[in-house]
């Protein structure tokens, strides 16, 4: 059974993030650590890793590439053991694909991949290895929740943008198809387009960018934290929250 | 009955031999199992994972190289304390029973397996068998195990076992040492379909223990003290379905030890940790289970004895007939069965 505080403003939740040490991922961290959540993320860079678990006591860092198939299993592994569960599954890290930006036509083929396999591929592998500790949070809490993390590219055909946009484009349907699928069973599947932040990952496609024009990465993570809490509270059955006063 | 020879979960042909209450014994393919379904039924699951429990290291003292088995824990929290089994040089190539021991170990002694290191605690009156302590912070076991290990392999297999080979589609939390094997029959389809039946699908989590330590002596301690636990959600399901007379079906023995171990104590299946310590067999009473589904065991083994709490001895002799005469395949990517408990 849940408790009121963590559809309310996400207490005790357990949230995985995947991306964790840089641009909305870390603020994704810091915002749910601030609400009191059980905070797991991943990312490549061991230093980087070590660097945000010293910054943030209590955040659980865990070092793998999403992109590896070999990685996903072993990172499923230490979500589960180390959070002891998972209501809250955040898909966030991504790959650009060619940068700078290239028109499709000058676009390599490693580069397309690499960004299939980060923003696709890597989502459904890690998702699917923890279909079973989300299916038993849903049936012991009344739900669970998979955030993927869009853009609007993936609707929106823009010239430079194709790798990264056809790969979002397909994490969108994909996240409509678990929902879908997997609804049934208290899973539920949300895409937010944070819109354009100052991140890493905009620097690099848009390097002449004005950063002070952008939205703040923290913005984004409140806004996707409120969605998550929003989509719990309005899944999970009534008489499944403790305290409830719906 | 002839060995599984892939780790394939759900190979498109896998049959399933169902034994009803009164004996009866039918053939069908283990993909419609939901067919055998009424509504009102419960469905339970064992949802915990297999560790990679298989480290590889070396015994510090003497330079002698070891393969540690994690098998066995205290309680589902339970990160750094291990009881554990030991095998001194090779691998899964060779048969478990073939291996060499391991060196003469001596409390205290150091172990360094990969990235993680460890300390023998005790010596459990078995030279191949410890109590192991691994060194470090949770989460540094958690990576540890997660880069170095390996899930136990099965010699009959040609081909190693990955982690995602042991993992069923509903496991998730690591604390089995072998995987629960009758998991690997389910699908996010059949998990459908249970529920189309007006069945319901709940799961428990059992550390599900080592099937064979290589050992005569050592493998007559098995099964291992198990820890489990039932959540909530679970233990009133088993509550509904028994007020409503609907039945109870576990799927893998692992299941059964904890339902009954549960209901040991006052007959009801509470919201619990526990730790199953009995043995199920001919004399059980069993108060919750009504069917199991499981694999394909041969007599003898303790799988095998627990069916017998289902089902009379000469029902369990045919039914061991008919699986040698249709070629089931044993082992834990074989086939299946269902055996529905004897009518009083």
């Amino acid at each position: 059974m849940m408790e009121e505080n963590m559809v309310t403003n996400g207490a005790g939740l357990r949230v995985a993030i995947t991306g964790g040490t840089s641009g909305l991922g870390l603020a994704l961290v810091r915002e749910f650590l601030a609400r009191g959540a059980n905070v797991a993320f991943v990312a490549r860079g061991a230093e980087r890793v070590a660097r945000v678990v010293r910054e943030h006591p209590g955040a659980h860092g865990i070092v793998g590439d999403i992109s590896a198939k070999d990685d996903i299993y072993p990172i499923a592994m230490q979500i589960a053991g180390e959070l002891g569960g998972l209501d809250v599954l955040i898909n966030n890290a991504s790959d650009l694909g060619p940068a700078p930006l290239a028109l499709l036509g000058d676009t390599d083929c490693m580069d397309f991949e690499r960004a299939l396999a980060t923003n696709v591929l890597g989502p459904f592998r890690l998702t699917k290895a923890l279909l079973g500790a989300l299916a038993a949070a849903a049936r012991e809490n009344g739900a669970a929740a998979v955030l993927n993390i869009s853009s609007d590219v993936a609707i929106n055909a823009y010239a430079g943008w194709g790798a990264y946009g056809a790969s979002k484009a397909a994490l969108l349907h994909l996240t409509r198809i678990w929902n879908e699928e997997l609804a049934p069973d208290g899973i539920h599947f949300v895409s937010l387009d944070p819109g354009d932040m100052d991140t890493p990952m905009h620097a690099l496609a848009v390097p002449d960018g004005d950063p002070a024009a952008l939205k703040r990465p923290e913005i984004a993570a409140r806004e996707a934290a409120d969605a998550i809490t929003a989509t719990l509270a309005r899944c999970v059955p009534a008489g499944a929250i403790e305290g409830d006063k719906r | 009955m002839i060995p599984a020879s892939q780790p394939t979960q759900r190979p498109l042909d896998a049959k399933l031999l169902v034994v009803d209450k009164y004996g009866s014994i039918t053939h069908m393919r283990r993909a419609s199992f939901a067919g055998f379904l009424r509504p009102g039924d419960l469905v339970v699951a064992n949802d915990a994972a297999a560790l990679p429990a298989s480290l590889k290291g070396v015994h510090s003292p003497t330079g002698c190289p070891v393969e540690v088995r994690l098998a066995g824990r205290r309680s589902l929290d339970e990160v750094g304390d291990f009881a554990a089994v030991v095998f001194g040089a090779g691998d899964f190539h060779t048969r478990t029973e073939d291996r060499p021991a391991p060196p003469r170990f001596k409390p205290g002694d150091r172990l360094t397996l990969g990235p993680l290191s460890a300390t023998i605690k005790r010596l459990l009156d078995h030279p191949r068998f410890v109590d192991l302590h691994l060194d470090g912070p949770a989460d540094t076991i958690w990576a540890g195990l997660a880069r170095h290990g390996r899930p136990i392999q099965y010699a009959y297999l040609p081909v190693p076992l990955d982690l995602w080979d042991a993992w069923s589609p509903v496991a998730w939390r690591p604390v089995a040492f072998e995987a629960p094997s009758a998991g690997f029959t389910l699908d996010w389809r059949m998990v459908e379909g249970i529920r189309s039946q007006g069945a319901a699908f709940a799961t428990l989590t059992h550390t599900a223990g080592i099937s064979s330590t290589g050992d005569t002596e050592l493998d007559l301690r098995l099964p291992l003290d198990e820890p489990y636990r039932i959540p909530r959600s679970t233990a009133c399901a088993v509550e509904t379905a028994r007020a409503n007379g609907s039945r109870i079906i576990a799927i893998g023995t692992t299941v059964v030890r904890a339902l009954e171990h549960a209901a040991s104590q006052d007959g009801r299946v509470n919201a619990s940790d526990g730790l199953a310590t009995q043995r199920i067999g001919p004399g059980s009473q069993l108060r919750i289970v009504d069917a199991i589904l499981t694999g394909v065991h041969e007599p003898g083994t303790s799988h095998h004895q627990l069916l017998q709490a289902f089902a009379a001895d000469a029902t369990l002799r045919r039914a061991g007939k008919e699986l040698d005469a249709m070629s089931y395949r044993t082992h834990e990517f074989g086939d299946s069965v269902l055996i529905e408990r004897r009518a009083q």
